[in-house]
């Protein structure tokens, strides 16, 4: 399937406005995660405002598709997802971690358009496979699909899950790996190597795909082929930029888990406008 | 009133019978689907089961995901995986989001017996009455297991029930069941003993021996340790001189420390508590095992004596 250069346009700039929003949010709450927030918002805003079927006022969300954040720490991204598409007044971002909020500093039942909160790291994609098996069950044909951290799997229950999604033939659902190449402690490589991660899917029965995870084009097309993949469960290893978009948190591990400043949101957002 | 039957045996007759019923049923288990009896169900309703092979924590995410899609999930396995394995899971994805899945595990305690202490679970209790959100029940026997899983059916949220390996004595009283609502099984004004699980039928000869001496007790079965009947536990220090807790458990965190938290904040009573005391568990036969750790009808005798020499 072909995507026009206009819808690819159109979602580009999506994904600018999600990166300020981004930005914004995380300064005025003073403590978040920019790093891998702004490393998925390309794959993110294509789920939302291309790939999925949902409807903001449907909170059960029982028959449409659904996306799972399992890396929960980048709940940036999906709450300003979320206000975008129109889950709740985008006033609400500016809330984010203050007590009483419905944006906690983890995603959860508070927020809608979270069926269920994640943030502790590894079991997401176990919440994913028992969507995947519910719809199944339904006779639905939604899809699932859900973020994962390339760090994070390094938790040893993404792999049970794998083996799972394998061993059952979760074709309706489709994972994708923000490859951004940093953890919190520094490269992943250097503290617990992940590699040589196609194989490793692969070994573990699922299709995969590599994409540019910047690419709109590529993201598309991928969403476009894990939906044809019958039988097995589809991963899509995103190659992405830690901190995509402000040239100075780029590759810069120690914006994994800190807020901008005032001074560094203003120019950040400069380099987004 | 000898009937001795399995408690896991109930429950998976449970299970059949409300899967019939209810078709949002699903049942989910991690290899020991022969043990916890849940193998049933899969034969009847092959597509409403899902064997997850040696991986506890994939399985609780996976029925949290379910429940999340209008499911209700029964998860088995062994207690001491599913509530200590897992625990981060069941914190986490399930009792945090609230949501409708139900945990039912066997062979806890130490009455698992040869298998020895890495499979003895005497600490699971305490592990769930640490989550917010989670409604925990011991049956004391066969027939209020069937009645727990029938009422863990209806109720909307996350349920724990602990089951045993062996084969209990039936002491409860059919119809009785409810969440949250203890069974007075013995009226008395000396002493009252409230139990959980097997030890509910030791308390019931612990009563039965001191009766013999003159002395009136009061037996409780205490099947639901969350939400606690505390109201019954206040009526058992106004009519009685002192309550025993007794369970197949540690101290710390069980029942006893759950009945002594509400005496204190309400009506200080003399308390004695029969439970494990700080140690783990080892190989054994089952009855060998229960004398060895303090928790026979002839311990609670004592523990109830000693109580009566300086309560009121």
């Amino acid at each position: 399937m072909s995507h026009t250069p206009e819808k690819i346009k159109e979602l580009e700039k999506k994904a600018k406005k999600i990166r300020r929003l981004i930005v914004k949010m995380l300064a005025k709450a003073g403590s978040g995660h920019p790093g891998g927030s702004l490393s998925s918002t390309d794959i993110v805003t294509s789920l939302y405002f291309s790939v999925m079927r949902y409807d903001p006022k449907d909170l059960r969300c029982l028959k449409s598709d659904r996306f799972h954040m399992s890396k929960g720490h980048c709940c940036p991204l999906l709450y300003a997802v979320l206000a975008e598409t129109g889950y709740f007044p985008e006033k609400e971002l500016w809330t984010l971690r203050n007590l009483g909020s419905i944006l906690q500093g983890h995603p959860d039942w508070r927020t809608p358009g979270v069926n269920v909160a994640s943030g502790s790291l590894g079991q997401g994609l176990s919440v994913a496979l028992g969507m995947a098996l519910a719809a199944r069950l339904n006779n639905s044909p939604s899809r699932i699909y859900c973020l994962l951290g390339d760090g994070e799997i390094q938790e040893g229950q993404i792999w049970e899950a794998a083996m799972a999604c394998a061993h059952y033939g979760c074709d309706n659902l489709c994972a994708i790996l923000d490859h951004n190449g940093y953890q919190i402690d520094g490269k992943v490589k250097d503290i617990m190597n992940i590699e040589p991660l196609a194989d490793k899917w692969q070994a573990f029965g699922w299709h995969t795909i590599n994409i540019d995870g910047h690419n709109i084009a590529q993201i598309l097309t991928a969403f476009d082929r894990a939906k044809k993949v019958k039988g097995k469960p589809t991963i899509i290893i995103a190659k992405t930029t830690k901190g995509k978009g402000v040239s100075f948190m780029e590759n810069v591990v120690d914006f994994h888990g800190r807020a901008p400043t005032a001074e560094e949101a203003e120019q950040a957002l400069k380099e987004l406008s | 009133m000898t009937e001795m039957l399995y408690a896991r045996d109930a429950y998976g007759e449970a299970l059949v019978e409300i899967g019939q019923k209810n078709k949002d049923i699903v049942v989910l288990d991690a290899d020991l689907a022969g043990s916890t009896r849940t193998a049933k169900f899969g034969k009847k309703f092959p597509r409403r089961f899902f064997d997850f092979g040696v991986a506890e924590q994939n399985m609780m995410g996976a029925a949290g995901g379910l429940a999340s899609c209008g499911k209700i999930p029964f998860v088995s396995t062994f207690a001491i995986f599913g509530s200590g394995r897992a625990w981060d899971q069941v914190r986490n994805t399930i009792c945090y989001n609230k949501l409708n899945v139900k945990i039912v595990v066997t062979h806890a305690g130490i009455t698992v017996g040869p298998d020895g202490s890495s499979h003895q679970a005497i600490e699971d209790i305490g592990l769930m009455r640490a989550i917010p959100n989670m409604t925990i029940v011991v049956p004391c026997d066969a027939p209020e297991t069937k009645e727990a899983i029938y009422a863990a059916a209806e109720y909307r949220g996350p349920v724990y029930v602990r089951l045993g390996r062996s084969k209990v004595t039936t002491v409860s009283k059919k119809g009785n069941f409810k969440i949250g609502q203890a069974c007075i099984l013995r009226e008395g004004k000396d002493v009252s003993i409230i139990a959980c699980g097997i030890m509910v039928k030791q308390a019931l000869d612990a009563a039965e021996i001191l009766e013999a001496e003159g002395v009136s007790v009061r037996v409780v079965n205490m099947h639901t340790i969350r939400p606690l009947d505390k109201k019954t536990i206040i009526e058992c220090a106004k009519l009685t001189k002192g309550i025993v807790s007794c369970e197949e458990h540690l101290l710390s965190g069980g029942l006893g420390s759950a009945i002594a938290t509400v005496l204190a904040e309400n009506i200080p009573t003399p308390m004695a508590m029969i439970g494990i005391r700080d140690r783990f568990g080892q190989s054994g036969a089952p009855d060998e095992l229960i004398k060895e750790y303090h928790l026979t009808s002839e311990d609670i005798v004592q523990a109830c004596r000693k109580l009566l020499t300086y309560a009121r």
